[in-house]
């Protein structure tokens, strides 16, 4: 597959996803196993399965490659490049959430890091004490009440929940990346991104493969801690048990 | 010659009552300067030796955690169904895994900066989160929180939150899973025969 094709594909499940609700949720009452977080795990696991695959012989060895080739000072740049472009649609989801004094630093980052931060390759607003935030429509919609509906795995783009795939789903519609022309410089961009996420996750991977019991269940859970964490921005209630 | 010796006792146990007495924050911030003073002045664990730094954990570090804590925790409402030697066993094994499994992190260890979040504690509470933060440069902060509890002995840690995962209750999923399989023996075998295999792996890789 190429690049080409592969974004295509990439967008062309966006726009799928949206609607692949109502799909899910008769798959759902067919494959449910019991867990009331997991309703749709059979279906997961096997996507789990061909996720696996697809990582150990495609993404895996390319972030390997990257991260061993690439200079620290390189990853830094196009860590920060990245997330420098995402700072505007996460200023929007502050104020969405009404957090407008985040909304109107999330802003200000964006103006510091693409000025004196050279085009955002240098996070320069850190340094200055604006703290980076991690927001994005999944959150926003779970702030606004939405239910996570369920959670799910997909091949490539990871766990999500059905809330969360939607909102990945605008995430990327309204991603300044996938606006960039021409389509093969948006191409290489959007694999660079890619590439540079899944390496700052490899040393991640020997701790989920020794840690874990059932990898599949491990990731799960954890994706789903991490996700009521980012929702409450780092202070969680208790869960009483 | 005695009364050097009721010196030395005497000294000792002052410090162990200081050490009790010590607030959960500083106590925190302590281990792990501890902790990673030495790891920046040994090659050996720089170089990934995971025996080295499962000394060092298992010497300096695990004093100051609640391990039959952390494994109730990770079972939930399973921890009732053990007996008393089932819950050793499920102790016993649940932090040799842990242990394993995380002290690993610490061969990473490259220059990383650690934030002490400020901490705010009121009289008498003996539960409380202690909040810090992992600066690397080129990567996002990471939040570290830890769970502590006050004990006789002082304050014990009995959770680890990396990035908001509770590296305890993410297990309980997989525990109550091996437990309707297999029960709570099934479970104990489970988690051994993982231990087995990574001591296995660890065998091999120190060879070479």
């Amino acid at each position: 597959m190429t690049l080409k094709q592969g974004a295509w594909v990439m967008r062309a499940c966006s726009k799928w996803l949206v609607g692949g609700g109502v799909l899910l949720a008769c798959a759902g009452s067919v494959l449910a196993e019991g867990n009331p977080r997991d309703p749709y795990e059979g279906f997961n696991r096997s996507m789990f399965a061909v996720n696996e695959v697809v990582d150990k012989y495609a993404a895996k060895p390319v972030a390997q490659v990257y991260d061993h080739v690439a200079p620290l000072p390189v990853k830094a740049g196009f860590g920060n490049f990245f997330g420098n472009v995402g700072d505007l649609w996460i200023g929007a989801n502050s104020a969405l959430q009404g957090k407008f004094a985040d909304a109107g630093v999330d802003v200000g980052r964006l103006l510091i890091n693409s000025t004196v931060g050279i085009f955002g390759l240098f996070d320069v607003a850190s340094e200055l004490g604006l703290e980076k935030h991690e927001e994005d429509f999944g959150q926003t919609m779970a702030v606004w009440g939405v239910g996570d509906g369920g959670y799910l795995f997909w091949p490539v783009i990871g766990p999500r929940t059905a809330r969360d795939t939607a909102g990945w789903a605008i995430d990327s519609y309204v991603d300044p990346v996938w606006r960039v022309r021409p389509i093969s410089t948006r191409n290489s961009m959007v694999a660079l991104r890619f590439v540079d996420i899944r390496a700052s996750l490899l040393p991640a991977d020997k701790v989920v493969e020794e840690a874990a019991l059932d990898k599949y269940a491990y990731i799960r859970d954890a994706y789903l801690q991490r996700r009521r964490n980012q929702i409450f921005d780092g202070r969680p209630p208790r869960l009483e048990d | 010659m005695i009364k050097q010796f009721f010196a030395v006792v005497f000294a000792g146990s002052l410090i162990a009552s200081a050490h009790a007495q010590e607030a959960p924050d500083a106590l925190v911030q302590q281990v792990t300067e501890e902790v990673l003073e030495i790891v920046r002045k040994d090659k050996d664990i720089q170089g990934g030796s995971t025996q080295k730094v499962i000394d060092l954990v298992d010497k300096k570090v695990l004093p100051h955690f609640n391990f039959p804590h952390m494994t109730a925790l990770a079972m939930g409402k399973d921890w009732k169904k053990a007996t008393p030697p089932q819950q050793q066993a499920l102790t016993h094994e649940f932090k040799t895994l842990l242990v394993r499994t995380y002290a690993n992190a610490l061969t990473g260890y490259k220059n990383q900066k650690i934030v002490y979040k400020p901490f705010k504690m009121n009289a008498g509470e003996t539960d409380v989160l202690v909040r810090t933060e992992v600066l690397q440069p080129g990567s996002k902060p990471v939040q570290l929180d830890y769970s502590l509890e006050k004990l006789d002995g002082g304050w014990k840690v009995y959770d680890v939150v990396v990035a908001g995962i509770s590296l305890v209750t993410n297990y309980r999923d997989q525990f109550g899973q091996e437990v309707r399989n297999g029960g709570v023996d099934g479970l104990i075998a489970s988690i051994s025969a993982k231990n087995k295999s990574l001591e296995a792996n660890l065998a091999k890789a120190e060879k070479k």
